[in-house]
């Protein structure tokens, strides 16, 4: 037994360059209850995080009793990490859970039934349209929900009511991974595989503190750290995160200078002939561009912006420059950055200057944060169109429209799809007077809570808020409805390197909550949503018909679902797309012909200035003519908006920490996990702490110019000028939507800006001032095993989880999976 | 040689266009994106008219003042709300377009004039000149919707 809370990753099973990665069993049961004991397992995915971690739920009586890992998934060979072993199951079963729709009168939320909550929806949304139109209507999902789910609030939205206002919090974390694939590849679709993992010479890592974010696919990468031949690695962050202390190479770059960097690397590359001129010839369009743009970033220039030193930012490009296979991995540092998309395209520039994509060992991961946020950005229930399709193309505009028997026009496409930001802009206004909320919690989610939280209460705003609980959101809502959670229904789900898993029903959900599914579909049906033959829009009775419809959709584009089917996807692993007659297995990898999805028919998009985000538009992407090829686009680095000043002196950035998930809503409910990170904190280095006259556990008041934030200081091992808050803790647990007298949340501090491209807000970069409030009565309420760890450990206990955190592991129980293009699956 | 009629013509228009871009980025700044583009293109147009300068010094430059005309201040109506921002962008935009087809003119007589230097100063300014129609097309396309059917 293993304490998972003290030991995150768990225990080594070292493997070489090229070896399929061992299996390793995890498993966790509620106490008392052993494997023999239960009475069914059933086969699903984790949906804690964007790695997808194929696991079975153990069911006993009707209830979840814990997890197991599966062996035979590709995604995860049997592991499990924290948040999977404790809050997949802890943190939906138990005794908060919302059982029966709310609805407000006279001010309260009050219990009522669904045919009183539905017909309120209902009352209104018609009478809106009737007024006003479809632009009075916007919906705000998550990165949360089912493939299906989407797919059904997509076709709702653009067929039914006609609004383009329809975004999910994956604006948040995603939005950038999605926006810079569409830029230099033409679509979205992740070019690599985890099996890259396995097979490569050097790893960046660029943002990305993979160690707490996706911790299954970090043991894949401490299993090869730990083998012979292991990969070299690079991190780029701006903390001393677990990733950093086994890199060969740490770029602890100023917050806000990543393109600064990228530049320089890019630069080095050409400098240095490490570039491979036929790959580039053939295969990409923009170079020369590309190389004028960077012209300018010597080593040394890019070390003064970002503050690291010339001869790292040498030798980080020279491994990236010589290295046979290099695998790139690139999330929130970057994503929630200035310049978002330009950084995150020059990753993708440095893999086509070299030709190192979608061949073993060589790929780019651009991450997702949350478990589906792919299947939104592929349904289309955020700013993006069902399939991969493009606003911009009539053609594809029409096939939407016959899909779903719709005229055309019905179908927004005069604009992008409103991104997050503006419909709550359009709501802040007025404009937009009905918004519903699913499986999100944007009152502490999105920057500058103190502005969102006023427009969340406006008296004109109708708020329907769909969970799981009464979130800090919910509490502002006219209507409440209660979801079904994991495990209590079925639908599908893709993770980062595009494995769809089938995750099925385990047990009923509690009280009257419905699933996502049919809450929306029953809204369709009340709506009376009919196809321009009479026939009802949606006429499914189950998630499958909805997956069947999906598959449809998806026939002949990128994200190809047409191979797969529920029955397939119970076979013991999850499968990635394109899943076709062509590929019957799927497809590990992307890309490896070197032929992109940039032709006028087949692209997504037409692309961006990076710089400003104006649209390329149709006819000067024909222009382009990039046919087949990638395009290599650049963009000048400029700093970001707001910079430390003598009123506000640090730079202030928000993360995550390994033992939680969003605004924990779920995590926190697993008492293994809430012990270890049960309240807010923020970390400062040693110097300025010193200088400040501040020690651990000081309570301080952190305020920027929008807000303040009092929490106690964990020092620990911040770049110095730099300040770090996780951003999990709004007000829940103290029954409240805002912070009273003690805020918390790390976004009563950012600022509203965003990346002129992905539209992603810009959470890791604003000005703060830092002062104290109190004397310390105990060290900070922060984790001590990961890149919140203090500075002096000998002032903090060690976090550990105790008896209740003992997880039983099974190293190498049987040979491992093989992916597709390994022989894998029949 | 007329040369430095629009020489003098395109710098006080950059000059108007940077004033034009701050004065919707203060007008505006409850759209962020709006103020911090409009003030990231002002500096592009004040670089655009340090540029210019070394074309001046060589060619001569005529005062004008025609430019003014048309700036984005220039016009009376309401300075906030939806609709303001559309015009204010729509404004903007007729600015950029004028000094869009400058730049244009100015790179036919630098052709003929076979100077190479001037005509690589107004290649790569022009294409940030129409990045910035581009980017003032994009936000108002995006804007237009909800301001002339749904905002009040
Ligand atoms: S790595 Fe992610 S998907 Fe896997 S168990 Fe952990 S939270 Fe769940």
């Amino acid at each position: 037994m293993v304490d998972r809370i003290a030991d995150i990753w768990g225990t080594r099973t070292a493997f070489a360059r090229g070896e399929r990665w061992p299996v390793r069993v995890d498993l966790r049961l509620a106490d008392g209850v052993t494997e023999a004991d239960v009475d069914r397992w059933v086969a699903s995915a984790c949906v804690l995080c964007s790695n997808g971690c194929g696991l079975e739920i153990a069911v006993k009586d009707g209830e979840m009793v814990g997890v197991r890992g599966r062996a035979t998934d590709l995604v995860n060979h049997g592991r499990l990490g924290p948040k999977g072993l404790f809050a997949s199951w802890q943190g939906v079963r138990n005794g908060d859970r919302l059982t029966r729709p709310l609805v407000r009168m006279g001010g309260a939320l009050v219990e009522t039934d669904w045919d009183t909550a539905m017909g309120r929806i209902v009352e209104r949304s018609r009478k809106l349209l009737a007024e006003k139109g479809p632009l009075s209507h916007g919906f705000y999902t998550s990165g949360q929900l089912f493939l299906e789910e989407y797919y059904a609030q997509a076709i709702i939205g653009k067929a039914g009511l006609g609004t383009p206002h329809m975004d999910g919090n994956t604006r948040l974390c995603t939005a950038t991974a999605a926006a810079s694939m569409k830029e230099s590849f033409g679509s979205d679709g992740q070019p690599g595989s985890y099996s890259d993992i396995d097979e490569c010479d050097a790893m960046f890592l660029f943002g990305h503190n993979m160690a707490e974010t996706q911790t299954v696919l970090w043991m894949r990468v401490l299993d090869r750290l730990a083998g012979p031949n292991p990969p070299r690695l690079v991190c780029v962050d701006p903390r001393e995160t677990e990733v950093a202390r086994h890199a060969e190479v740490h770029l602890a770059v100023r917050p806000g200078t990543n393109l600064a960097l990228m530049n320089g690397l890019v630069r080095e590359l050409f400098a240095h002939g490490w570039i491979d001129e036929e790959y580039i010839a053939a295969h990409t369009v923009g170079v020369g561009e590309l190389r004028s743009t960077v012209a300018p970033w010597t080593p040394e220039r890019v070390a003064d912006t970002c503050g690291v030193d010339p001869a790292d930012v040498r030798r980080a490009a020279e491994i990236f420059g010589t290295s046979d296979r290099v695998l790139s991995t690139v999330l929130q540092g970057f994503y929630q950055s200035s310049q978002a998309t330009a950084s995150s395209c020059q990753v993708n520039n440095l893999h086509l200057l070299r030709g190192r994509i979608g061949t073993p060992g060589n790929g780019i991961l651009q991450m997702n944060g949350q478990p589906t946020a792919q299947n939104n950005r592929e349904a289309g229930a955020d700013g993006d169109l069902s399939g991969f399709r493009n606003w911009e193309n009539p053609e594809h505009i029409q096939e939407l429209a016959e899909l779903w028997g719709v005229h055309p026009d019905t179908i927004p496409h005069w604009a992008p799809p409103t991104h997050a930001m503006q419909i709550f802009r359009y709501c802040e206004q007025g404009s937009i007077e009905f918004l519903w909320v699913s499986a999100t919690n944007p009152a502490v989610s999105m920057p500058q809570a103190p502005r969102i939280r006023k427009i969340l209460e406006k008296e004109d705003l109708f708020l329907v808020v769909q969970d799981l609980y009464l979130t800090e959101t919910a509490r502002y809502a006219d209507v409440v409805l209660p979801a079904a959670a994991w495990g209590e229904k079925q639908g599908t789900f893709t993770n980062v390197n595009r494995t769809v898993h089938l995750s099925d029903k385990a047990v009923e959900p509690p009280g009257e909550a419905r699933s996502d599914l049919d809450i929306f579909l029953d809204y369709a049906r009340r709506m009376d949503f009919r196809r321009d033959d009479g026939r009802p829009l949606l006429d499914w009775t189950g998630p499958e018909d909805a997956f069947r419809a999906w598959q449809e959709c998806t026939r002949g584009r990128l994200c190809d679902y047409t191979g797969l089917s529920y029955e397939k996807l119970r076979g013991g692993t999850g499968i990635p797309w394109p899943c076709n007659d062509e590929h019957p297995d799927g497809t590990n990898r992307l890309y490896g012909d070197g032929i992109f999805p940039t032709e006028y028919d087949r692209a997504e998009s037409f692309g961006h200035d990076l710089l400003t985000g104006a649209t390329v538009g149709p006819l000067k992407f024909r222009a382009l003519q990039a046919n087949g090829r990638a395009i290599l686009k650049p963009a000048a680095y400029h700093p970001a908006t707001e910079a430390p000043d003598d009123e506000y002196p640090f730079l202030y950035s928000t993360g995550r920490t390994v033992f939680h998930f969003h605004t924990r809503t779920k995590t926190a409910r697993a008492k293994q996990l809430n012990r270890a990170a049960p309240s807010a904190w923020v970390e400062m280095s040693v110097p300025d702490a010193e200088r400040l006259g501040l020690g651990e556990g000081d309570l301080v008041r952190v305020a920027s110019r929008r807000g303040e934030i009092v929490v106690p200081l964990r020092v620990g091992d911040v770049r110095p000028g730099t300040v770090f808050a996780p951003f999990h803790y709004g007000y829940w647990e103290q029954d409240r939507s805002g912070p009273g007298d003690r805020p918390t949340a790390a976004n009563e501090l950012t600022e509203t800006e965003w990346d002129p491209v992905s539209k992603q807000p810009i959470l890791k970069v604003a000005a703060v001032r830092i002062e104290k409030v109190a004397d310390s009565v105990g060290p900070a309420p922060a984790p001590t095993n990961t890149a919140s760890r203090p500075a002096d450990a000998s002032a903090v206990r060690p976090t550990a989880g105790g008896p209740d955190a003992e997880v039983e592991e099974r190293p190498r129980e049987t040979e491992p999976p093989a992916a597709p293009d390994e022989g894998g699956r029949r | 040689m007329k040369l430095p009629v629009y020489l003098g013509m395109l710098q006080r228009a950059e000059q108007e266009l940077a004033s034009s871009f701050r004065t919707v980025a203060d007008g505006h700044g409850d759209e962020p994106d709006v103020r911090a583009t409009c003030e990231l293109l002002a500096s592009q147009c004040d670089e655009h008219v340090a540029a210019m300068q070394p074309l001046v010094d060589r060619y001569g430059s005529e005062p004008s003042d025609e430019p003014e005309r048309l700036h984005a201040a220039a016009l009376p109506h309401p300075r906030s709300g939806p609709l303001a921002l559309l015009r204010d962008l729509q404004d903007v935009h007729l600015l950029a377009s004028f000094v869009d087809m400058t730049w244009t003119l100015v790179g036919q007589a630098a052709a003929a004039l076979r100077d190479e230097e001037l005509q690589q100063v107004i290649a790569d300014r022009e294409a940030e000149t129409q990045v910035q129609v581009g980017w003032l097309t994009t936000r108002m396309k995006q804007a237009a919707p909800q301001a002339l059917v749904v905002a009040g």
